[in-house]
Formats: C-alpha cells, structure tokens, sequence
C-alpha cells in the first residue's frame, strides 16, 4: 500500500473546519437480530471536516456510515443530520438524503441510463429542476471529474474507475452539503485508485465535509483531519493523523496499523 | 524449448488458410450435423456413431414426412372452391384434404361471431382496422408521435371499442343511470384529495406512503365513472344500435378478452408484485393470498366462479355481463401469473440499485418507476411474453361458458353445420385455428425478441 495518494502538493487553505456541526451522533446502538454491531457511538462531524474511518472488516465501519444516510436503521441514540433528526418519518429521511450524497464500494450506477441521465436523474425527480438546467450541472461535475466526453455512454462501457467518478459526480449534482465514501476504492484496479483519490482530494480542497471508510492510509494522511479507529462496532480510538500514525495510544490500533502497514 | 526461460520471436507465425472442417459444404455438414456424433476412435464409439447418425436420418425422414403430410393436406389436395355451392358434398371425396370453402363460408363467423349482424359489422371492422393501425404505428421505429398514438390507444381508443362494438354505455341499452356516474367520481375524488394532499406528509406517514397508489386508484374510480359518460356522448352522437355481447363471437372475442387480459395484467402484476415485496404486512399478505388463490386455482374454475358463482355473492340486482365477467377472471388470473414472472425481474435486481437510488434521494415509487421496473421488466420480457402467449391461447376456455371465441366456433357452430358435414371439416377447422392462434403467438414471440435485443443494447 503506497504511503501516499498523490504526489502533488496538497492545498490545505480551503480544508477548513467551521464551528457549525454538520453530524451528531449520540449513544446510538445498532443490532442485526441479536447481533450488536455498533456499541454505543459518539461522534460530532463539523461542517469541512475530512474524516477517514478504518478498521477491520466486520467492525461496522461501513455500517456506521450507512446509517447515516438511512440505508441502515439505528435502534437506539440519536443521528443528527443537519440539524434534522433521522426518525422513520420519511419526509426527515428523503431531506436527508437528497443533502448528503454517497459512494459505494460498487459504484451502484443505473446500468440502462447514460452517464448524463444517471447525472440529471435525482436533480429532476427529486429537486424539481428543469432537464436543461439538470444536464448543465451534470456537465459541470462531469468536467469536475474529468470525464465530460463519456456523457453519452452507458456505465457498463466505462472503467471500474471512471464509473466512481461518475458516480462521485452524481452524487455532486444533488449538491450535497457531506459526501460519504463507502470504501471507494476498495473494488478498483491499482492504476485506477490514483484517478478516484484526486477526485476525492479535489473535493476535499473544496471545503466539502466528507466521511470516507477506506484503507487507504495515504489519503487519511494527507487529506483527513480525524482519522477514527474502529473495531467490533466501537469506536476505539480517534485523532490527528500525524499523531494516530505516528503514536497510536491503543494496543488494537498499533496491531491493525502493523497489519496494513507492514511495519 | 522446456527449459528456455527467455524467449524472442523473431519471425511472424504465418497465417494459413482454414481447414476443410471449418468451409465448403462438407466444412458446414460436419460442424452442424456429424461433428457431434461422428467419432470413429474406439469400436464402442464407432457403435454409438453409428447409431446416432441412424437415429439422425430416422428423424430427419419423419420430419420430411410430416411436413409433406401437411403440405398435401393443406394444399395440394385441398379443396379449394366450390363453385356449384355443393357444400359439404363436394369435400367428402375420398383422399382430399382440407375444405377451404367451408372455412371461406364460415371466415365471417369466426371473425365475429355468427350472430354479429351483417349490417352492423362495419363497426367491429372498424375496430379492427384500427387496432392493427395503432399497434403498427406503435412497434414500427422512426414513426413520430408515439407517445400520442399510445396514449390514444390505452384512453379513446379502448372507449371507441366500447361504444362502437357495444353500441351503448349499458350492455342491455337501458337508460343510462346517472347513480353508476357520480358515485366512482365522487369516490374518485375524495381518493384525489386523500393522494393529493396526503403527499407532503400532512396526513401521517401511511396516507404519504400511498399516496401515489392512491392516485392511481382515482383515476380508476373517475375514469370508470367518467367513460360511461363519453362513451354516452360518443354513442348519442353516432346513435349505434346495441349489440349484445351474446352475439359476439370468434376472432372478435378471442381479441377482447386477450388484450383487455393483456393491459390489465400488466400494471396489475407489477402492482402485485412490489406489494408482495412490500414491508407493510398487510399490503404484504393481501397480495400473497391474492397471487397463491388465483394462482392455485385452473382457470376454468374461475371462469365457472366467474360466471356462475358471482351470483350468489352480489345482490341480486347488480346483473354483470358475461362476458365482462369473463374479462375480469382472465385478467385477475393472468396478473397473478404476471406477478410472479415480474418478482423474478425484481429479485434480479442487486440491492445497490436500490441503495443507488435511495442515496440521491429518490423517493420510493421514483426508485421503483425510473431504476427497478426498467431494469427488472426487460430482464423478464420472455417471462412476460410467455405469459401473453399464454394467456391468448387461454381466452379458448371461455366457450366453457358459452361464449364462443375462434376456437368455440369452429367447434360448436361451424362444426356442427349439417350443409358442411364431411370427413374433413373437422381437421380443416381445427388446422385453421391453430394457423390463426399461432400467427398471433408468432408476432408477439418476435416482437419481444426484437425488444430484447433493443433494450439490451445499451448497456450489455
């Protein structure tokens, strides 16, 4: 694993963090069945925080951040996004969504739409905007992440790489105030990690508070502001990077450093 | 060479022509016919070579055999006129085949029914002409309008239909009762209003849940309400004379109730479908026991139900049409079939499409009209089809309630026509139907296959 996620030098002037809090999590339990798999979370996000959240497989890392956007249902504690509380009123949970945009480890395109319809889909059905309007937007987040010219085509004629992008710029078009990143990296080709970092890092120049499940240490490195350690659905440790790389304070996170690592 | 570890080339291989195996005739014999079954390397496989290329010969003189039989019943030594009007007489010769004018004498009963009066059958040709008017329109590509012309054939049209086979908004011609309109409009409405304003979430979260499938059940109340009223319009302004629906018959028959079976089904199965995927118990479980009642019972029995039992369960006064009763039994049956050739297309669909679309925000019905249905319906256009065929070869069980459709009437009517008896009615009768059946069966077979092949050709 390359120590860093790009070579060029990173502009850190816009990463600034506000006071304004863009995420509260309070106490939240979550259980599949029997099965606890997040114990107890808490966990602030302020508006142009870069969080990166590792952690071995199964430690609910994912689940955390899925519950965030409501893919996932918390039992217990409370999810505040944005000043709105998730509840099973819908109404909460559509606002919610159309202002938090998200990435999959598997792209999860609409496979019978072309890069621009599967762009434009959500800003008209969702926020009512005329299709003219809908496909300039498109067109700009499509040059964003540098693919304007594969508009027309359908998402299975692209790279695994290009299509996070596209979906990167999809979810960009809804405008979203927090990105969350779901191991976007984690199903592509080496050569094609490079292309969906920069595009993550760009946003990240931008001031956009995101929330990223990876392992790419180098990206927590460079970009982050909070890397959050968990394991077994806690959160174990969270800090600095410098400091959570360099000085882990918890006997787990000095193994699973170890681990991916290699030293 | 076993042990060289690095290697040059130096010289292009060259390129060589095929083998006789892979051109010519022998090259075509061989690949499509003896590769399979010529291998002559052991005594064993030379034995079963043998008899596999026996058995190949065997049934290739069968298949010649029958389809000469065919050829000779239906056209060689077919009857082909009958000039003297000997009916009958003239196909009772030994050794001829199939009795053309019998089915020439009978072609306007079996496209329309016998009884259909002669004067007023302009009308069902009319229809007719229609249908394969719009239907062309629709499935030829590059015509403009499309959406208008489909449109016009699943709202005026179907009205036209009604009104211009039927001849009045009321099966007997009765006066037309003012009650049977405004109470599904009024229904309509408060269904509009409840949908409507329900939407935002104002009246709870279960009325915002449903409100676009209450929607769409306004439109079915107003549009039941408001056709009657067209239809009236429409009817007082031709002024056609009613003709019973006992009266109809043949092609006439097989088509209504097989479209109406067709539309119906449709949007009912996908309705069904998504209900039975639903996490709402109750919505749930209505449509398990909907789909595993319908699904589990012959259609026969529903037709019976259908025809004979419904009486027993309505008040007395309200006196269905037969045949309506007939349309709704084919309908409800083949959406439960539809139902579940449709669920197959929706658990084919990975949960990130759904995870897709919940993330950007759709609600919903938006997840399920613009990323699921479009990908889980054409994923399932054999299914579909295949339901359609049969459903189309299913309206024949209707003569089990005397309503005669193509089938009927070449069995009960033309078939029981003293003026044509002769040993070879029969077959002719029965080998017409199966051309007609399987030339409407045959089109929708392609027409799907076309559409696979266009709806594939995005992203596959």
């Amino acid at each position: 694993m390359s120590k860093v996620a790009t070579d060029r030098s990173i502009d850190r002037s816009k990463m600034k963090v506000s006071d304004k809090v863009a995420i509260e999590i309070n106490g939240m339990n979550k259980w599949y069945g029997s099965f606890h798999v997040l114990r107890d979370i808490n966990l602030t996000v302020n508006e142009g925080e870069r969080i990166v959240i590792a952690g071995p497989s199964g430690s609910g890392k994912s689940t955390l951040i899925r519950c965030i956007n409501r893919l996932e249902e918390h039992q217990k504690g409370q999810i505040i996004v944005d000043g709105t509380e998730l509840t099973s009123d819908l109404k909460n949970i559509d606002k919610i969504r159309s202002e938090v945009g998200m990435c999959f480890q598997h792209f999860n395109l609409f496979p019978h739409l072309t890069i621009l319809e599967n762009c434009t889909l959500a800003p008209i059905w969702v926020r009512k905007m005329p299709k003219k309007d809908a496909e300039e937007i498109a067109m700009h987040f499509l040059k964003k992440v540098k693919i304007p010219e594969q508009a027309d085509k359908y998402p299975g004629q692209l790279s695994g790489g290009q299509q996070q992008r596209v979906a990167i710029a999809r979810s960009l078009c809804m405008q979203p105030r927090i990105m969350l990143f779901d191991e976007p990296t984690s199903a592509l080709d080496p050569e094609m990690i490079k292309e969906v970092l920069d595009t993550m890092i760009e946003l990240a120049e931008e001031g956009m508070t995101m929330l990223c499940v990876t392992h790419e240490m180098g990206f927590a490195r460079q970009v982050a502001n909070r890397v959050i350690f968990m394991a077994e659905g806690q959160v174990i440790e969270q800090n600095e990077p410098e400091e959570f790389f360099n000085n882990p304070k918890s006997e787990r996170t000095r193994q699973f450093l170890d681990q991916i690592l290699g030293h | 060479m076993s042990n060289q570890t690095a290697y040059v080339r130096r010289e292009d291989a060259p390129l060589l022509p095929p083998p006789a195996s892979e051109q010519g005739i022998m090259g075509w014999l061989w690949q499509n016919v003896l590769s399979s079954m010529a291998n002559f390397g052991s005594l064993s496989a030379a034995i079963v070579s043998l008899l596999m290329i026996f058995l190949t010969f065997v049934f290739g003189f069968v298949l010649v055999w029958m389809t000469w039989k065919f050829v000779d019943f239906t056209i060689l030594s077919a009857v082909w006129s009958d000039p003297e009007n000997l009916g009958g007489a003239i196909c009772s010769v030994e050794g001829v085949g199939a009795c053309w004018p019998y089915i020439k004498k009978w072609f306007y009963g079996i496209m329309v029914g016998n009884e259909y009066p002669r004067e007023q059958v302009w009308r069902v040709y009319t229809i007719y002409a229609l249908l394969a008017a719009g239907i062309t329109w629709l499935i030829v590509e590059g015509l403009p309008w499309k959406k208008y012309v489909g449109l016009f054939m699943l709202t005026i049209f179907p009205i036209l239909t009604f009104v211009f086979l039927n001849g009045s908004p009321i099966d007997d011609g009765e006066s037309f009762n003012i009650g049977s309109t405004w109470v599904p409009l009024a229904i309509g409405g408060v269904l509009i209003g409840l949908g409507l304003f329900g939407r935002n979430g104002s009246m709870g979260a279960v009325v915002e849940a449903f409100s676009p499938a209450l929607l769409v059940l306004s439109f079915v109340f107003i549009a039941y309400g408001i056709i009657p009223l067209f239809a009236g319009a429409i009817d007082s302004a031709f002024g056609f004379e009613v003709v019973r629906t006992s009266k109809w018959g043949g092609l006439l028959v097989t088509l209504v109730v097989a479209i109406t079976g067709i539309i119906v089904s449709l949007p009912l199965g996908i309705l069904l479908a998504l209900g039975r995927q639903s996490n709402a118990p109750l919505i749930k479980w209505v449509c398990v026991i909907f789909i595993e009642v319908v699904r589990g019972i012959p259609l026969i029995s529903v037709l019976f139900f259908a025809s004979v039992m419904l009486q027993y369960f309505l008040p007395s006064d309200i006196d269905f049409n037969k045949l309506l009763r007939a349309l709704i039994g084919v309908a409800l049956f083949a959406s439960a079939y539809m139902a579940e050739v449709i669920r197959g297309g929706l658990q084919a669909m990975p949960k990130g499409q759904y995870e897709g679309g919940m993330s950007v925000g759709l609600s919903y019905w938006q997840q399920m009209r613009l990323i699921i249905l479009p990908q889980a319906l054409t994923t399932v256009i054999p299914g579909i089809v295949n339901t359609f065929i049969g459903l189309f070869k299913d309206t024949t069980l209707v003569m089990i309630i005397s309503i005669f459709d193509v089938l009927g009437i070449i069995q009960f009517k033309a078939g029981k026509d003293i003026l044509w008896y002769s040993p070879v009615t029969g077959p002719t009768g029965y080998v017409f139907a199966a051309l007609l059946f399987w030339v409407f069966c045959f089109g929708m077979s392609r027409y799907s296959l076309h559409m696979e092949r266009k709806l594939h050709r995005g992203h596959r």
